[in-house]
């Protein structure tokens, strides 16, 4: 089950036609599907579009009576090639992930579908961000769409904007034969909004009336001589198909006059934060009545030869605001003004960042020189430019994500730790998923990362020197990446190549950093999905000789020691920890609800949770460089003769204990300490305690009589 | 630009950290918005960035009137520097962090941002105090903003038994930024419908102490009154011996002596302080007397078994974990405390002989070793470990005789010689001198290293004078707090030395 409940918002799913639909971009979108008539739906997890699965996995009671089909797919290879169900039949189906890595993964399966050709309307849902909400190399969707040919659609960040076009996307994808890719920013996928919502469409062929039926054309196969001719149908068929479609249906809006001596071209996902760069210099207002002419692409690939010239014709510049490099629109807008015969000057990166988010800030500053240039009349003043506060630039300090309040990761990071303190620095080919916050403080723990469930897979070119002084290099890899690929690109090649790497799989029951949705090793009962395949069982299958699965990785000296014992074995073949503990940030939100209604039943409840006493610590903080916890942290120094702050450890504590453990692996100090109340005790907790409390209390009076004696 | 005084856009930034409730807050401003003729639209970045790390939920509202013919405004989705009326921080360095990104603006913006510190990784994994600057925020809050609305925000949560996202919303009611009701803000947080009477109360708290910025001023700590003839006997000797500016240290220094042990130590401590007192030539208002008060009181009452023993079971600290874990009547508390004594530590205990004895034979060693390889959970609300405890504790009056006492005392007269001579020509050196037994801290590993250090630092001071001594010092020291690999202090050894 997944981080987020969607229980309540998917009953908007519901709505008919005329009713008015509040709620996220996201939601939106998954209501434009049902509207649309999707008959199968499938996707991997990722930031931003996790949401959309999860409201798809909440949603499964709505998604049966309609007879649409959804699966958690294992992969964005497996999610692509889904779409092979609308090559042969008029099926709508649509699939979605975090692009552009998700859309590199499926770029095999891509291409394929890209190259055969649709009959039913394929969409493809992707993520993609240059700003903050990103954490993934910064490469652009657009370049797979221009590669395989397949239409990107870039709305208007408005839900009403998002839902047409989503429609209008399967539309397109039929006309045309080609599968369609939608892409949203972080913030359009979590804008919040309304639309008028129209009915769900029940698809009118199901993926089971499909199977009943097959049917079969060899033409749309990827094989010689069938790939030539689709070739040609690309490029003589479906583009031409695509662009009349668009030019049809009026995809690509225009603002403002109709003529002008210079206009703006822009990405349909950029376009609200342009209106307020134009507001601020005067040219715009709230409601985008703006006095120069935009023309927005909600399409962004292809572009319509035609509608570029007619805008362009007549205008001095026109400045193409595109996010992120290299700058494909604005080379072909270059081309098309060329073979046009226009003298229209196409303006982009030389006045706009060729790196980085667009924000009003920067599409202020690029517009003012665009104009300065272009159109001096119409350029604002000199925009002041923002200068930070020196006096407190160096004060305050990054937040960079980290493990959560008692996370079971963190252990084995202190326990690696402590294994570099006796053996040395290690190589460690980190992975994708929360482990990956390893490479920050205080850990500083990781060399490399290469994708997805690659971590065993970047360890693979290190092999040990024979004799002393070679070392084991360490992979880490989670559970929701070694399902991914990682069994076969990580664990079987080191199988087959007999690989001399340790690999640690942290097994938290969750695909966690995603949003806590369930993978095949999942602990929890799923009633949609078979869980608990265990890991150890399909690494002793595919051939790992030395695997131990340890259940609590909050057992530092554990970890540390089987750690040591994998590094340092005279076995050969790749050596394989499972670190099994359950993710804290849903174990909390599974069990707290189910402690508070024990309380509340008067069951006897036991809490944990760790203190440190302030006249024992010295305020050295070795115990925070080996573990980072959010709520271990420090406060000013109770004692009046020492200046640095106490370790202090805040009522978030959910008590795991790894303080505790770290201070007892690392021989830290005997300030820890674990504090277990008992709530609602039993009779005999009651007396145990009575008689312990007398006669401590009776010797504590006498230590203080001893303590007053020597009073000041 | 001319058009931002006749705007009806309102545009609010929230800054928090992940799990503070920021989502929360948005959506209540949503639908405050929307029950009051406004068009609202919301946005966030969820996803890694909430772990822990700080995200900006940005929405905008426009008023929008029945029958408008304007057509749907165009909102932004992130803000714009300059552009943002109203700014609510969930914490100090986020109030700060909210002013450098250029998002609070003395023409336009309320800034509401809550006092308390939490913490970022860098501020608490510093060896000695890593935390930035809290006053250099507020000044730049006060400075920069058209208004600024700060208070503890943290502790009107715990006051009000509710969540901070329910303070700061009630500060944004409060502050006035908004031009809605309290009744209107109110009927937000009950159509959340989640913790609603938690949630108002906190509404309300926050409301209230959005009235005026609450400023924090601590009350110096005042020196401990003494209570007993011998208290009086060593305060009367204070005031006669040592410069004014270094009583209140020693006398919180002699205090802690005598509970540490007796009078007799606390009278040595002041014997101490008198030879490097002699040598105070009132540089710096007395700050080698000042000085060697603090450091000395806190070297000659290092952390041994014993004194560790004593406090974990003293009535006071049963008290104060009673309290600070939250304990509520008819509970049971137990305390289990995770201790690892080495065979080093035990021996340090015993009478020199015994314990030199025992380290000095390393077949004895091997076979003693085990029994103190694994640490310990001690529970010390249970009677045996109690007794244990306290009968380690007790043996404070076996401690002059212990292994480690004569050892300490050893390394304070070393220490105490070096400063004395370098007292002779150059007291602010002296006084550098007397700082760095901040070095020396924790316990087993932590207190090696950091003593590992302090010798290494002593050794590359240039403890006869020269240009520079006493800054050349204070650079050594902090190298070695920069990190706990010693590269940094290797590094200014190698300049030292060069010198």
């Amino acid at each position: 089950m997944a981080e987020r409940s969607f229980k309540k918002e998917v009953e908007r799913l519901r709505l008919c036609a005329g009713e008015i639909f509040e709620g996220e971009g996201i939601l939106a979108v998954t209501k434009a599907l049902l509207q649309s008539g999707v008959a199968y739906v499938g996707g991997y997890q990722g930031s931003p579009i996790s949401h959309l699965m999860d409201v798809f996995a909440d949603a499964d009671p709505l998604l049966k009576e309609l007879g649409v089909h959804f699966e958690s797919s294992a992969s964005e290879a497996t999610a692509a090639a889904m779409l092979a169900a609308s090559v042969n039949y008029p099926l709508r189906g649509a699939v979605a992930w975090k692009s552009v890595v998700g859309t590199n993964v499926a770029s095999d399966a891509l291409s394929n579908i890209a190259s055969g050709g649709v009959t039913g309307g394929t969409l493809i849902i992707v993520g993609e961000d240059y700003g903050e909400g990103s954490s993934i190399m910064q490469e652009r969707t657009h370049a797979f769409a221009m590669k395989s040919q397949m239409w990107l659609l870039d709305p208007r960040p408005n839900l009403t904007s998002i839902v047409d076009l989503v429609e209008k996307g399967f539309q397109l994808s039929e006309a045309s034969n080609t599968p369609v890719m939608i892409e949203l920013r972080v913030r359009a996928c979590h804008v919040t909004g309304s639309f008028v919502a129209k009915d769900n469409l029940r698809p009118p062929l199901t993926v089971g009336a499909a199977a009943a039926n097959p049917h079969r054309e060899l033409d749309r196969i990827v094989l010689p001589p069938a790939n030539f001719l689709h070739e040609v149908e690309k490029v003589e068929k479906r583009w031409p198909a695509a662009q009349r479609f668009v030019a049809e249906h009026r995809l690509n809006e225009h603002f403002g006059p109709s003529e002008g001596e210079v206009g703006i071209i822009v990405q349909g996902g950029l376009y609200n934060m342009l209106n307020r760069a134009l507001e601020l210099a005067g040219l715009s207002d709230d409601f985008g009545k703006v006095s120069l002419p935009i023309h927005c692409l909600n399409v962004t690939y292809p572009l319509l030869p035609d509608e570029i010239a007619r805008f362009c014709a007549g205008k001095r510049a026109v400045l193409i605001v595109e996010e992120g490099q290299p700058e494909f629109i604005e080379h072909e807008l270059n081309t098309l003004v060329r073979r046009a015969g226009l003298q229209t000057r196409i303006v982009g990166k030389d006045v706009l960042p060729r790196a980085g988010e667009y924000t009003g800030q920067v599409l202020l500053a690029g517009l003012t020189k665009f104009l300065q240039d272009w159109a001096p009349a119409l350029a604002p003043q000199t925009v002041p430019a923002f200068t930070p506060d020196k006096d407190i630039i160096a004060e305050v300090p990054q937040r960079p994500a980290g493990f959560c309040t008692g996370c079971p990761e963190r252990p084995i990071f202190s326990a690696m730790k402590l294994v570099q303190r006796e053996l040395g620095e290690l190589h460690v080919s980190a992975d994708i998923g929360c482990h990956l916050f390893s490479i920050l403080p205080p850990f500083h723990i990781g060399n490399t990362t290469m994708g997805y469930g690659l971590g065993t897979a970047g360890a693979s070119a290190f092999r040990p020197t024979a004799g002393t002084g070679g070392k084991r290099a360490v992979a880490m890899m989670g559970d929701g990446g070694f399902w991914h690929n990682g069994l076969t690109s990580g664990i079987g090649n080191a199988v087959f190549n007999q690989d001399d790497n340790v690999t640690i799989i942290v097994d938290n029951g969750y695909s966690a950093a995603t949003g806590g949705q369930d993978v095949l090793s999942s602990r929890a009962q799923n009633d949609t999905r078979r869980t608990n395949n265990p890991i150890e069982k399909a690494l002793r299958g595919i051939g790992v000789n030395w695997a131990r699965t340890l259940t609590n990785t909050y057992d530092v000296a554990g970890m540390r020691d089987a750690l040591k014992e994998a590094l340092t074995t005279p076995q050969a073949g790749p050596k394989v920890i499972v670190a099994q503990s359950e993710c804290m940030l849903n174990k909390q939100r599974r069990v707290k609800p189910l402690l508070a209604q024990a309380v509340k039943d008067g069951k006897r409840v036991v809490r944990e949770r760790f203190g440190v006493d302030p006249d024992t610590c010295t305020g050295d903080h070795a115990c925070i460089r080996l573990s980072g916890c959010p709520s271990l942290s420090i406060k000013p120094n109770p004692d009046p003769l020492r200046s640095d702050p106490v370790t202090h450890i805040d009522n978030s504590c959910v008590g795991c204990g790894n303080c505790g453990e770290v201070a007892h692996a690392a021989i830290l100090c005997p300030s820890f300490y674990k504090a277990a109340i008992v709530i609602n005790p039993s009779r005999w907790d009651r007396t145990v305690n009575r008689v312990r409390t007398a006669i401590i209390g009776f010797l504590q009076q006498r230590h203080d009589r001893a303590l007053a004696a020597r009073a000041f | 630009m001319a058009q931002l005084d006749k705007r009806e856009r309102i545009t609010v930034a929230i800054l928090a950290l992940g799990g503070q409730g920021g989502g929360v807050l948005a959506d209540w401003i949503i639908d405050l918005a929307g029950h009051n003729g406004y068009r609202a639209q919301g946005t966030s970045v969820p996803g890694v960035a909430q772990r822990t790390g700080s995200t900006v939920y940005y929405i905008e509202m426009i008023p929008v009137e029945p029958g408008d013919n304007r057509g749907e405004p165009v909102l932004a989705l992130n803000p714009v520097p300059g552009d943002v009326d109203v700014v609510i921080a969930s914490e100090l360095m986020e109030t700060g962090r909210a002013i450098l990104r250029g998002f609070v603006s003395a023409e336009r913006t309320t800034l509401i941002g809550s006092t308390h510190r939490i913490f970022a990784i860098s501020e608490k994994s510093a060896l000695g105090n890593g935390e930035g600057n809290g006053q250099k925020i507020l000044n730049a809050a006060e400075r920069r903003s058209k208004r600024f609305v700060g208070f503890d925000m943290d502790a009107a949560a715990s006051e009000a038994k509710s969540v901070i996202s329910s303070i700061m919303f009630g500060a944004l009611a409060g502050s006035g930024a908004l031009p809605f009701s309290l009744e209107s803000f109110e009927a937000a947080i009950r159509a959340g419908g989640k913790a609603v009477p938690a949630n108002l109360r906190g509404f309300a708290l926050g409301a209230e102490r959005a009235g005026g910025f609450v400023a924090q001023i601590e009350a110096a700590a005042r020196p401990p009154e003494p209570t007993s003839a011998a208290g009086r006997r060593l305060t009367a000797r204070i005031e006669a011996e040592l410069p004014a500016p270094a009583h209140a240290f020693a006398i919180e220094g002699a205090r802690r002596l005598m509970e540490y042990q007796d009078t007799a130590y606390a009278a040595l401590y002041l014997d101490r302080l008198g030879m490097i007192g002699a040598r105070d030539d009132g540089t710096d208002d007395h700050a080698l007397s000042r000085e060697a008060a603090r450091h000395l009181a806190l070297w000659m009452a290092y952390e041994d078994t014993i004194r560790v023993a004593d406090l974990k079971i003293r009535s006071s600290r049963f008290a104060r974990v009673q309290s600070e874990v939250d304990v509520k009547s008819g509970q049971v508390l137990s305390v289990t405390e995770y201790m690892h004594p080495r065979l080093q530590e035990v021996c340090e205990t015993l009478p020199a002989g015994i314990g030199r004895f025992i380290l000095a034979r390393p077949g004895l060693r091997r076979r003693l070793e085990p029994l103190f390889a694994k640490g310990r959970h001690v529970e010390t609300t249970s009677l045996g470990w109690f007794l244990a405890l306290r009968l380690m504790a007790s043996m404070r009056g076996l401690r002059r005789r212990s292994l480690r006492y004569i050892e300490e005392q050893v390394r304070i007269e070393g220490w105490l010689q070096a400063v004395r001579e370098a007292a002779r020509h150059d007291v602010p050196l002296a006084t550098e001198l007397l700082r760095n037994q901040r070095l020396i801290k924790g316990y087993s590993d932590t207190f090696e290293r950091g003593l590992a250090n302090f010798v290494s630092v002593m050794a590359a001071a240039p403890l006869n004078g020269g240009p520079d001594a006493a800054e050349r010092t204070r650079r050594l020291r902090d190298a070695a707090l920069a990190d706990d690999t010693g590269k940094a202090l290797a590094a200014e050894i190698a300049v030292a030395l060069a010198q």
